[in-house]
């Protein structure tokens, strides 16, 4: 396993993108995200369009930070876990910002991981963490390749752990990931994430003169 | 590895200087006004533009949105068209049904407005809203929208029949008084919306961005609009729905939209806060 090089201090915000046996992979990742972290966190798993805050139910029972259903335009917290709602798409707009759109589904899928991802990589760039777990298609692939191209950190989960595992293969079928792990791997990772180090304090991963976040 | 990624920031930061480029070339030459859509999803919609129109940068978009009269008319469905439905979110017309209809009765005449028609599913689906209740005799839905070409479609109130039973379960759920199938005849694969809700509609050009209001109403409905905003052009909207709302009027906006966060938050009161109907504030 190579899921143990830290991420302290490196990550402003975390996107997580999910689909068949999602909710179970998140039950294991969002309850491990430590009370302290600064990162922002966005999460967008495919579901029935009529279910609209059940997964907020689900999920804040076992987190320690707070899970909401992102609204348009609201204003990014830090350390606060955004759900995209059902039959929306989820984006990032500067400030930063949350932004929903009802464009068509991609991949037959809204909200989709690919716009959620790929808005992410553009705003955050390098200090962004791109999270794909299980699910049966291929949404989530070319967002996750964006985050690796702007030099973010990316984690697949592992294809033979997930429940279903198209939508990991199709990633690493396009692009080597930073990690290819198991859930556990990812907790480990999900660990490592600093939290004495105040988001945005200027640390670029890259050398000197990048652009850390677009102004 | 780090090289890549210098090229990649350098490559996010010329598109959004190839953006405003264009969005500016088409305020000067074509008078519609995207400077004010909101960053990520305008992004998207430009991307995708580039690749139908087989475009390697957005400066080539440009040069050919200049030069090619032709070309506009399909960039603006990019940038503009929705794919909506009849009765989107049924709570929203249950909702209206319930809490909006019983205090509209009052008035001897109404006016709607639907901002942001695109091809009319919305103004239409209100039509039959008020047709059931009883208020559509006395109603005048104006459906405005700045495409061209969405108007026409809106106006013409064909769509594909295939459509029909999604719509139609929509409409059983919002409260339905009475069958979708009244509304509309089908034949070859299209339904045609009834000429009796068609007369109550007038279909026109205005935009949210640069037109001023043109008539007093008791409802404005504009779902789904305002998240392609940015924050001054969601004010400036929401500005405008004040302004044109008559005294104690009606405002619905998408069910994951929000006024909370604009500067006109103020100007309206809540009244079904879970589907998003508001009522404009009374001045104090």
């Amino acid at each position: 396993m190579n899921g143990v090089a830290s991420l302290a201090g490196r990550i402003d915000a975390i996107v997580i993108g999910a689909s068949a046996g999602g909710v179970e992979a998140l039950s294991w990742l969002l309850p491990a995200l430590p009370r302290s972290l600064k990162a922002a966190v966005f999460v967008v798993l495919h579901l029935p369009r009529e279910r609209p805050s059940l997964l907020v139910e689900i999920f804040q029972p076992k987190c320690a930070l707070p899970v909401r259903e992102a609204e348009d335009k609201e204003p990014v917290e830090p350390g606060t876990v955004y759900l995209a709602p059902p039959d929306y798409h989820l984006l990032l707009d500067d400030g930063p910002q949350l932004s929903l759109s009802a464009d068509e589904p991609v991949h037959f899928s809204r909200p989709s991981i690919d716009v959620l991802f790929e808005s992410a990589a553009d705003l955050y760039r390098q200090r962004l963490l791109g999270i794909l777990l299980s699910g049966a298609n291929e949404d989530g692939a070319e967002g996750a390749a964006a985050i690796q191209r702007a030099g973010g950190v990316t984690v697949v989960q592992h294809p033979d752990g997930a429940h279903s595992s198209q939508m990991p293969a199709s990633a690493l079928k396009r692009f080597a990931p930073s990690h290819v792990l198991e859930l556990d791997g990812i907790v480990l990772l999900l660990r490592t994430l600093d939290t004495a180090t105040p988001a945005g304090s200027g640390r670029a991963v890259g050398p000197p003169g990048y652009s850390v976040a677009r102004p | 590895m780090d090289a890549e990624v210098a090229i990649a920031d350098a490559a996010a930061r010329d598109f959004e200087i190839e953006r405003r480029l264009l969005v500016d070339a088409i305020y000067l030459k074509y008078h519609y006004d995207f400077r004010a859509y909101a960053g990520a999803s305008m992004k998207r919609r430009l991307t995708s533009a580039m690749t139908q129109f087989g475009c390697a940068t957005l400066s080539q978009l440009q040069d050919r949105v200049l030069h090619e009269p032709l070309l506009f008319p399909r960039l603006l469905d990019f940038l503009t068209v929705q794919v909506s439905e009849m009765f989107r979110d049924p709570a929203y017309f249950l909702a209206l049904r319930e809490s909006v209809v019983p205090l509209l009765r009052t008035y001897p005449s109404l006016k709607v407005w639907v901002a942001g028609c695109s091809s009319g599913e919305e103004a239409y689906s209100l039509a039959i809203l008020l047709q059931e209740e009883g208020l559509l005799s006395r109603t005048l839905i104006y459906a405005t929208d700045i495409n061209p070409q969405a108007l026409k479609q809106a106006e013409a109130g064909i769509f594909d029949v295939e459509r029909m039973a999604a719509f139609t379960e929509n409409h059983r759920r919002s409260g339905a008084r009475s069958s979708l199938s009244d509304y509309y005849t089908a034949a070859y694969g299209r339904a045609a919306i009834d000429k009796t809700l068609k007369k109550h509609i007038v279909f026109s050009d205005h935009s949210l961005a640069t037109d001023s209001v043109f008539a007093e109403v008791q409802i404005v409905s504009c779902r789904n609009v305002l998240i392609y905003f940015d924050r001054a052009l969601q004010d400036r909207a929401l500005g405008l729905f004040a302004e044109s709302l008559c005294r104690q009027g009606f405002l619905g906006i998408g069910s994951k939209e929000s006024i909370r966060f604009s500067a006109q938050a103020g100007a309206f009161d809540d009244l079904v806060p879970q589907q998003r109907i508001y009522r404009k504030r009374s001045a104090a």
